[in-house]
């Protein structure tokens, strides 16, 4: 049986307030598990990001609780939520957001570095996370200088950089052309994905719906549905 | 520098430096600011400086005056029996009367050159400068003068021992040259002769005691010195206390102190908005990018931490390029201009850094609070 990875009870999440209270997230509940890649789809304005912020420490809800790995992540103070996104979250954003200033290793380093590690020993794991992803040949160059696909692999590299349990993807191939978007995608299910790590993606692209384990859709703030998705090739 | 550095600050550091067209912008601002203020203060210090020439040359360590005297150059003349009186208050070793006046002078060229005589005590000579050339015993001889040799030596024809000129038709021989502590400030070559050849060559008031010298026995006899002397009605103030009166006068009554207040908080003004302009448009840039740290696991306090280092690594490079620059620009004027009064002081310095700290402080401040409001969840909104 799978190991429970995310549980989320109950969540609600309103904006403004009085008349102007907008419900974002309304009464969601649902589980994740370790080794499935779960979709969340819906239409612009569904929740879906508010969701994924909600059950990653980013956005505290106004109700509901939120259990990585048995632990209620709302119960924390603000520097443990931080620490435990540190250490047991991966981001992969939307528009990616790497730091031009930086090169390439050193973008992928910065969890690593945020874990007090030393830089060298940073920079070097991060090339081997590069090389993971196979770009290792692009370590010194800024992202700026990469194509789209290459900055999304620089993105999932210091997403997995800090080892991190639980993988979140933010509309991975938003900024893709097709074929790149798929072929990121069946990159992350076949190397990244693993027995010990759950991946999350939210997306309406329904063009990588095909890698998913299970897609949950959404739609005004509720899930309206968990749909089980193509096997995942072993 | 670099390996002390822990990782999240040279990410910041990097974050900086590599930003190329900001970061010099931002040392541009601060550079620029350091260096008019620094000007500003060093100019105003060289003044205060030079008006204080008298007192720094002569050295005597209590001077007694007429309370009205704001600065050595405009003595009012005491009576002699004052002279007489501070030689006879107990704990003074010795008191000597000096002279100061203007005088214009005739070179041999013919051409007429403002002067400033000081006339010195013709038993002791104390106060006498020290000579480069020639003897101060000549100074007995007759029509003896010294002529210190600062910036505006040149003004009385480079005179050499034995060069001869008119003062107010009495006939006037170098026998030595002497070199000072400090210039005047009003660009007037200095001479120096006896007590007596002074009252004699040069038209005088009633009384002709410009200030009276003191030695005390020690430092325990001066306050006793100053009472004595304030109940006579006349001032005796140390050599600091004079020039301190000095410096006074010049920043609060002549106009030249808020002058150049003004104009250094002009230049701090221009350094602070170009560099907090420059700065917060640096972290509006990165406002994402911070907050995206903030999503993968950085705390507030690291950021800060990240943005405090930022300013404060820019606004010391620029605060060292400002002193360097504005070093070198007076450096450079001084070589050209011998009588150029501009002078860096530790007081100036520590102003310039002052004002270079709020700076940064102001800039962080913004910056920081930008980055505080940033939430995760902006980031994942786009």
């Amino acid at each position: 049986m799978a190991t429970l990875a995310v549980k989320a009870d109950e969540l609600v999440k309103w904006f403004g307030e009085n008349d102007a209270r907008t419900f974002a997230v309304q009464g969601v509940s649902f589980e994740a598990f370790f080794g499935e890649m779960l979709y969340i789809e819906g239409p612009s304005g569904s929740g879906k990001t508010t969701l994924l912020s909600l059950i990653s420490g980013i956005l505290r809800p106004n109700s509901g609780s939120v259990l990585v790995e048995g632990r209620d992540i709302w119960n924390m103070t603000s520097d443990q939520i931080a620490d435990f996104r540190l250490s047991k979250i991966g981001f992969v954003f939307q528009d990616y957001h790497l730091f031009p200033r930086l090169t390439t290793a050193e973008n992928v380093a910065i969890p690593l570095i945020l874990k007090k590690r030393d830089w060298n020993e940073s920079i070097d794991r991060a090339t081997e996370y590069l090389d993971i992803v196979g770009i290792k040949d692009r370590a010194l160059l800024p992202p700026v200088k990469l194509s789209g696909g290459e900055q999304q692999r620089v993105a999932i590299a210091r997403a997995i950089a800090g080892s991190p349990d639980i993988l979140i993807f933010d509309e991975p191939t938003a900024s893709l052309d097709g074929d790149t978007g798929r072929r990121i995608v069946e990159f992350v299910k076949q190397n990244i994905l693993n027995e010990n790590r759950c991946i999350i993606i939210v997306t309406h692209d329904s063009r990588i719906f095909e890698y998913a384990d299970r897609i949950m859709k959404m739609e005004d703030g509720r899930i309206t549905g968990i749909e089980k998705g193509a096997p995942r090739e072993k | 520098m670099m390996p002390t550095l822990n990782g999240t600050l040279k990410i910041a550091y990097k974050l900086l430096v590599n930003d190329k067209g900001k970061f010099a912008a931002l040392l541009v601002g601060i550079t620029f600011a350091v260096f008019l203020m620094v000007m500003m203060t060093s100019m105003f210090a060289g003044i205060l400086h030079r008006s204080s020439a008298t007192v720094l040359n002569i050295g005597a360590k209590i001077w007694v005056m007429d309370p009205a005297v704001n600065t050595p150059l405009n003595s009012i003349p005491m009576p002699d029996y004052t002279l007489d009186f501070v030689r006879s208050i107990k704990g003074v070793r010795y008191a000597v009367p000096l002279y100061s006046g203007g005088a214009l002078v005739k070179l041999r060229s013919g051409v007429y050159q403002s002067v400033t005589v000081l006339g010195l005590d013709d038993t002791s000579l104390y106060g006498r400068p020290q000579l480069i050339e020639g003897k101060i015993d000549d100074i007995y001889a007759d029509n003896a003068f010294v002529v210190v040799k600062d910036a505006e030596f040149p003004k009385l024809g480079n005179p050499k021992v034995g060069t001869e000129f008119e003062i107010n038709d009495h006939r006037g021989v170098i026998v030595g040259i002497a070199k000072v502590t400090s210039s005047g400030l009003f660009g007037v070559p200095t001479l120096y002769t006896t007590y007596n050849r002074a009252i004699s060559y040069i038209p005088s008031t009633r009384y002709t005691d410009a200030f009276i010298l003191v030695e005390p026995k020690n430092s325990d006899a001066v306050p006793h010195i100053k009472q004595q002397v304030a109940q006579l009605g006349y001032l005796a103030l140390t050599k600091d206390e004079f020039i301190q009166k000095t410096s006074t006068f010049y920043k609060y009554q002549t106009g030249l102190g808020t002058n150049l207040l003004i104009m250094t908080i002009i230049s701090f003004a221009v350094g602070l908005s170009i560099s907090g302009q420059t700065f917060y448009t640096f972290i509006l840039e990165n406002l994402e990018k911070f907050g995206a740290l903030k999503a993968i696991g950085a705390k507030g306090k690291e950021l800060v931490f990240m943005i405090l280092f930022q300013a404060t690594f820019t606004s010391l490079t620029g605060y060292g390029l400002g002193i360097g620059l504005a070093s070198l620009l007076i450096m450079i004027a001084k070589l050209r201009l011998p009588s150029y009064a501009a002078r860096i002081t530790y007081g100036n310095l520590g102003f310039a850094f002052i004002m270079v700290v709020i700076i940064a402080g102001v800039s962080s401040y913004i910056g920081v609070r930008k980055v505080l409001k940033i939430e995760p969840f902006d980031i994942f909104r786009g």
